[in-house]
């Protein structure tokens, strides 16, 4: 890691200077860092330190007498608890599912506007406009003014389609009770398409033009210029849009809170601990599912690091 | 059809880009991009229908327009104006504080980089992939014993913590694209720290600094989860209020999207304005 460090920076940085002067000069650098290093440690670490202490604990707010040390008992039962389960898998087939066809809508989409053609920037902006939706707003709009079975657009475009060809009997499936965590992961790919879009659209923008063109006079088709120098060179942005797009996917309340509600198996962990918190008032086992998530997310996030940073290396060595 | 084949064997000979089927691929991004907006002109088109023209089937698309949704909104009920006040206090004060920290500690990790700079930028990221429902509890708990419950000023605290993670990682990538050379060229001359900044290190980052507040200033108004936990009528978000409408409440769907347009404005009239600066500040800058 510090070679890194000395060989990206060894202009600026200049010989250290030895003992007392060096120390103090190591502070004067750190000093700029430090508010904003404090001020995440206090924020964002000593609440694990509570959440870990009050998981040992008998705590619901319901029953403020019974306070007290639990040992394990709030873990035994998140791990007893079919919810929790449901719970964890619900989380990863919602984050699994939005990724990858947002991801793949957008390397589509991409790299139809990688194209010169009439409107291209309108066709663009268009692209964004789901992404700049407020996640609550773009929610009840999925839900009510979409996905609903009476008035909703997706049934009124049956009945006006059906309409044309005559027929006054067209389907009228109730979205969001037939297929509830697909109405959720369709809306939360309609938001994140464009975000994945905008990533990839700029990977294929630095593409080294030349070389594609060379490869061109050289005879090689489209496809072959796809899959052997497009795609290598869209490889990290597409790691990256994952990875960014698992980060916040991982955590959404938004979709889940207004079109479900949490129900028809749609909870994901974020709203089950929501619920266990903040309706059922058991801070004792709503902290003990946290920390069980926080391990797992531990877990997963070493490897997304290590992706990150291999990333950040070939960055750095360019 | 033969129009289009022969157009494109005419652009083979040339060495521009060939562009087989280009028309029909035009005409497909077109169509892409049209139903993905379709949604929010759905929305925008619904705000201004009268309620019993909003709940038709098949959709009254041509019904005649009319404010009463947005008339509706803002005064029938419970008025928006002070949730929107207190989403653009949070979203703002937050974004001015993750700005002053981020800069300072951007400038440690990349112009004069103190030792281990790369475990201290992951260490910021690490805290991004902490799942934030976990860290819900202590501060709605903390809150509790401070007296801080349904104060917009817990929000602009978790807001900052939220985001100064992202900052620092964008204001990182875009200090450490002032090139090196002019630094040094800086110092020889003799320019001291306050010169340096403000005539090599601002006129580069500058932009960067746009583009890192309209990141923060989106994910402070968007955000609902702490909000909806940690305040109640006084301090509520515009992104809380939207709550009220999860339920149906019989003819309501124009009022709804008056309300979803409403409190989406700013983001959309921002993120528009600066389409660039979201690719760069979405993916912590390391896109250009």
């Amino acid at each position: 890691m510090t070679s890194v460090a000395e060989k990206s920076r060894v202009g600026t940085a200049g010989t250290p200077p030895p003992g007392t002067a060096r120390r103090a000069s190591a502070w004067v650098r750190r000093a700029p860092l430090l508010p904003a290093l404090i001020f995440m440690i206090i924020v964002t670490q000593l609440p694990f330190v509570a959440t870990l202490v009050i998981s040992f604990m008998d705590w619901n707010a319901y029953y403020p007498d019974e306070r007290g040390f639990a040992g394990f008992d709030n873990f035994v039962r998140v791990f007893t608890d079919v919810n929790m389960r449901d719970a964890v898998w619900t989380t990863i087939l919602l984050t699994a599912g939005v990724v990858l066809i947002s991801l793949l809508l957008g390397l589509g989409i991409a790299l139809l506007l990688d194209r010169k053609f009439r409107g291209r920037g309108a066709v663009r902006t268009m692209m964004i406009a789901p992404f700049l939706v407020v996640p609550v707003a773009a929610a009840l709009i999925w839900k009510h003014a979409l996905y609903n079975p009476e008035y909703g657009l997706f049934n009124g475009a049956l009945t006006w389609f059906w309409g044309l060809f005559g027929s006054d009997n067209p389907p009228q499936p109730d979205w969001i009770s037939n297929m509830p965590l697909w109405a959720v992961i369709f809306s939360l790919v309609w938001q994140w398409t464009p975000f994945m879009m905008l990533i990839l659209l700029a990977g294929l923008q630095g593409r080294p033009l030349d070389v594609i063109e060379a490869a061109r006079i050289d005879g090689a088709n489209s496809w072959q210029i796809f899959r052997s120098m497009t795609l290598p060179h869209l490889r990290q942005y597409l790691e990256l849009g994952a990875l960014l797009g698992s980060i916040y996917i991982v955590q959404n309340f938004d979709a889940v809170f207004t079109i479900t509600s949490g129900g028809l198996g749609t909870a994901n962990l974020p709203y089950t601990i929501y619920q266990i918190f903040y309706q059922a008032h058991d801070y004792g086992r709503a902290s003990a599912a946290a920390v069980i998530v926080v391990i797992g997310t531990i877990i997963i996030a070493t490897f997304a690091l290590r992706t990150v940073s291999s990333l950040f290396r070939e960055e750095s060595g360019r | 059809m033969s129009t289009v084949a022969h157009a494109s064997t005419t652009d083979a000979a040339t060495p521009k880009k060939k562009d087989r089927g280009g028309p029909w691929l035009s005409l497909l991004a077109w169509v892409v991009g049209l139903l993905f907006v379709l949604p929010v002109v759905w929305m925008v088109l619904t705000s201004f229908h009268s309620e019993a023209d909003a709940a038709t089937n098949p959709p009254a698309v041509f019904a005649p327009l009319t404010l009463d949704g947005y008339r509706e909104f803002f005064s029938g009920g419970a008025s928006p104006w002070p949730p929107l006040l207190n989403s653009l206090t949070a979203s703002v004060v937050s974004t001015i504080v993750v700005l002053l920290l981020s800069l300072p500690a951007a400038y440690a990790l990349s112009i004069k980089p103190v030792r281990k700079w790369t475990d201290t930028l992951f260490f910021f990221l690490s805290t991004k992939m902490l799942p934030v429902v976990a860290g819900l509890l202590p501060l709605y708990l903390f809150a509790q014993y401070a007296g801080l419950l349904d104060n917009i000023w817990l929000l602009i605290l978790f807001y900052t913590s939220m985001n100064l993670p992202i900052a620092v990682w964008m204001m990182r990538s875009f200090l450490s694209e002032v090139p090196v050379e002019m630094l040094e060229a800086a110092q020889m001359d003799g320019a001291n720290l306050i010169k340096t900044l403000r005539s090599v290190i601002a006129p580069v980052v500058t932009p960067g600094i746009a583009a890192t507040a309209l990141i923060c200033f989106i994910f402070s108004w968007n955000e609902l989860l702490f909000a909806r936990v940690l305040t109640a009528t006084v301090a509520e978000t515009a992104p809380v209020f939207l709550t009220s409408f999860v339920t149906s409440q019989g003819l309501f769907l124009a009022q709804l999207c008056a309300a979803a347009f409403v409190v989406s404005l700013p983001v959309l009239t921002a993120g528009f304005a600066a389409q660039d600066k979201l690719v760069q500040g979405l993916s912590l800058g390391s896109v250009k």
